[in-house]
């Protein structure tokens, strides 16, 4: 455990907290801008993974074990969430045959 | 045994209940009988609690069952007072009451809403024992509200027909301008003694001299209170139409309990009213006015009930001219008695009409006293009661009414003397026309005329006997006896300093009771000789009537007086509003929100494309902004 938490010391935290920023604002944007369904949850994975790695350095950082609990966590929620959204997608691609987002767009009536 | 005494109220309350939420359910016997066994329960625990009191000295006491309303200076408490006057209340209220359910128990047996009927019959008994027990002026409001809630509900028990509707309406619209008088009268109670229990402010009250401006405003708004549940003018006309509701409930809420209730609340604050002169002799005017007025009336009205009626208003008139000369006890002697015999008239007409088929007016009646011999010899009883013959009931009341009266006034003891004899004659007209002469109605309904059923002469009986030696409760001193009903209720009431509470001379009290005994005598034979003698009949209401035969049997057009002066300016107003303020005013306000909105609406629902990036970007765009906001503000 000593050994890992002194190799992720040996990066700088201003180096973590860039690259979380750079995964979080990718993931944004995907969501935000790609039509396949697929990709966007995939997206929504990617930010909260940044999240994760973001509290696994501050953990460390902090020597605070706390943080990587909560990682775990994180995870476990993040596969039901994908297992539902998975799910979703599969009945959207038999009912629309497609899994365009744009399709979905019944709400505005 | 008084700390429980809340068990009284509970009774009847429980009896409401049950027959409420039973009333799919229950036949109407059963309802019948729980609801009388409440009242009757009540009864016995009301007489247990009268034994009681006559045995201790100190008898008034008060039982706070819990602290009820807490707010600023204002603390009250849920209490009752158990003193002489309102056991006496207690006990007239349901014994009486108890036998008026036996009655109905015949009486409305073919009815389909029997069981709510006897639901509200309890809840009635219930909140008048409310208003006769409380401890404070708030919680006896309450049961005030109650009885005139009940007497509206029971008034238009049959509601189907519309003019019962509006009788009830009357009723209610009417008991609420006197109910503004007490609530005016209540807040003024409150911000000159800071308090509204009965002990604080009659204790209070010895600090203020007589006829000060404050004590006057407070009883004469009282007072108001009292002319709308008493019926008085100019308040009356409900009580003539009341008489829609069964007679049984005109018997219990409109003769011998509800309507007395104005009477007890001044008998109550009797240590307020005797600081208020003016107050005093505004209610001698009122009560002379009324009781001269209604009997007046009555002589020429055809309705057995109306007459009733008429009846009723014009001895609560006498009872207020005893209150007005300060002889409180004398007036309660007199609901006491009144409660007997006028229940018993009122439920002698019920016994009547039932055997009728629903007729109820007298013209149409007539030589029935054979085939009703009970209801014939009570309701004689009764009449000989109210007419003041002795040694019947009313005679004791009335003959203390008079002295009192003669003794300060003539003129009202001339007038009082005037009523006394018209009551005679229009009771006496009644019975002779009731049950002398000739059958007048329908042939094929003679047959078919009969005794009531025991559960309905039982009680006429009762009451009759009760009619008849009412009287002994109160011998006065001239016959040799004790005023032993005044006695009882002297700790309750606060007299005049100068009220003198014997009067000396017997000689001339007695002389003063045979001159009046002789006049009603004669007014007696009068009225034999008019309607059995020559068998005179009141005239069709087809025939053209004299103008002041006219006038007195259209009641004085005071129906005609308000539907002038306050019903049809109110309707005109109302028409107004409706076509301009209305149409022009309110419904633009209305409806350019309504626009406003809709234009809203409109607008913003092109924002929602339901593209989900769309929506997302929106949020992700608000929360940056947030975050923004938040950092930027620090």
């Amino acid at each position: 455990m000593e050994n890992i938490t002194s190799a992720i010391r040996i990066i700088p935290l201003e180096h973590y907290l860039f690259l979380c920023l750079a995964l979080f604002s990718i993931g944004v944007i995907g969501v935000l801008f790609r039509r396949n369904t697929i990709v966007i949850l995939m997206c929504i994975e990617m930010m909260l993974n940044s999240v994760n790695l973001l509290l696994a350095a501050f953990s460390s950082y902090r020597s605070d074990p706390s943080g990587q609990v909560f990682v775990f966590f994180i995870m476990v929620v993040a596969a039901a969430e994908v297992a539902v959204g998975l799910s979703i997608l599969v009945m959207m691609k038999r009912n629309v045959d497609s899994i365009d987002i744009n399709l979905l767009n019944k709400l505005k009536d | 045994m008084f700390q429980n005494s809340w068990l009284i109220l509970l009774f009847p309350l429980l009896g409401f209940v049950i027959t409420g939420i039973f009333s799919k359910k229950l036949t109407g016997k059963t309802s019948g009988i729980i609801a009388s066994l409440m009242v009757l329960a009540s009864f016995i625990y009301s007489a247990t609690l009268f034994f009681q009191l006559k045995q201790i000295t100190n008898s008034a006491i008060s039982v706070d069952l819990f602290n009820w309303i807490n707010s600023g200076k204002l603390s009250i408490s849920f209490g009752f007072l158990i003193d002489p006057l309102s056991v006496t209340m207690m006990m007239i209220i349901t014994g009486v009451g108890f036998l008026i359910h036996l009655f109905s128990m015949g009486y409305m047996h073919h009815d389909e809403r029997v069981n709510t009927y006897f639901s509200q019959l309890n809840l009635f008994v219930f909140s008048m024992l409310l208003l006769v027990m409380s401890s404070n002026y708030l919680l006896m409001f309450v049961g005030w509200e109650g009885v005139g809630l009940c007497s509206y509900l029971l008034i238009g028990f049959w509601y189907k027909k519309n003019a019962f509707n509006n009788a009830a309406r009357k009723a209610f619209i009417m008991n609420r301008i006197g109910d503004l008088g007490f609530i005016i009268g209540l807040i003024a109670i409150f911000t000159t003694f800071h308090s509204l229990d009965f002990n604080t402010v009659f204790s209070q009250s010895s600090h203020f001299i007589s006829g000060e401006a404050i004590i006057t405003f407070i009883t004469l708004m009282l007072f108001v209170g009292a002319i709308g549940k008493s019926a008085k003018i100019p308040l009356f006309t409900w009580l003539p139409d009341a008489m829609a509701g069964p007679t049984p409930v005109s018997a219990l809420i409109h003769a011998a309990t509800m309507v007395t209730a104005g009477i007890y609340l001044v008998v109550r604050s009797s240590s307020l009213f005797v600081l208020a002169p003016i107050t005093m002799d505004v209610i001698l005017v009122v009560g002379v006015t009324t009781a001269l007025v209604a009997a007046i009336i009555a002589v020429l009205q055809n309705d057995i009930k109306k007459v009733l009626a008429y009846s009723t208003v014009s001895q609560l008139g006498i009872m207020f001219i005893a209150l007005g000369l300060g002889a409180f006890s004398s007036s309660l002697f007199h609901v006491t008695t009144h409660a007997f015999f006028k229940a018993l008239l009122f439920l002698g007409a019920g016994s009547i009409i039932h055997s009728l088929q629903g007729q109820q007016d007298i013209r149409l009646m007539g030589g029935i006293r054979k085939s009703m011999p009970i209801t014939f010899i009570t309701f004689f009883i009764a009449v000989l009661a109210i007419s003041g013959i002795p040694p019947f009931s009313g005679f004791f009341s009335k003959d203390e009414i008079l002295a009192a009266a003669f003794h300060s006034s003539p003129i009202v003891w001339g007038l009082t003397v005037i009523t006394s004899m018209l009551t005679s004659f229009y009771m006496f007209r009644l019975l002779f026309l009731v049950f002398y002469g000739s059958y007048r109605g329908d042939s094929k309904t003679f047959g078919k005329i009969h005794e009531s059923p025991k559960i309905m002469t039982i009680p006429l009986i009762i009451l009759a006997i009760l009619a008849f030696a009412g009287g002994f409760l109160n011998i006065p001193v001239m016959f040799g006896g004790t005023e032993n009903f005044a006695t009882f209720l002297k700790p309750s009431i606060t007299f005049f300093n100068d009220y003198n509470f014997e009067i000396p001379n017997h000689l001339n009290e007695i002389l003063l009771a045979l001159g009046v005994l002789l006049l009603i005598i004669v007014t007696i034979f009068v009225s034999w000789y008019i309607f059995v003698k020559k068998s005179v009949l009141p005239v069709s209401d087809s025939t053209n009537r004299g103008i002041i035969s006219k006038f007195i049997y259209r009641k004085f057009y005071f129906d005609e007086i308000y539907n002038f002066f306050i019903i049809k300016p109110y309707q005109w107003f109302a028409e107004k509003f409706t076509s301009f303020i209305e149409t022009n005013i309110i419904d633009s306000i209305i409806n350019g929100i309504g626009s406003i909105v809709v234009f809203v609406g409109n607008k913003a629902r092109l924002i929602q494309n339901g593209n989900i990036g769309f929506y997302m970007f929106v949020m992700i765009i608000a929360m940056i902004s947030m975050i923004a906001g938040i950092i930027w503000l620090k």
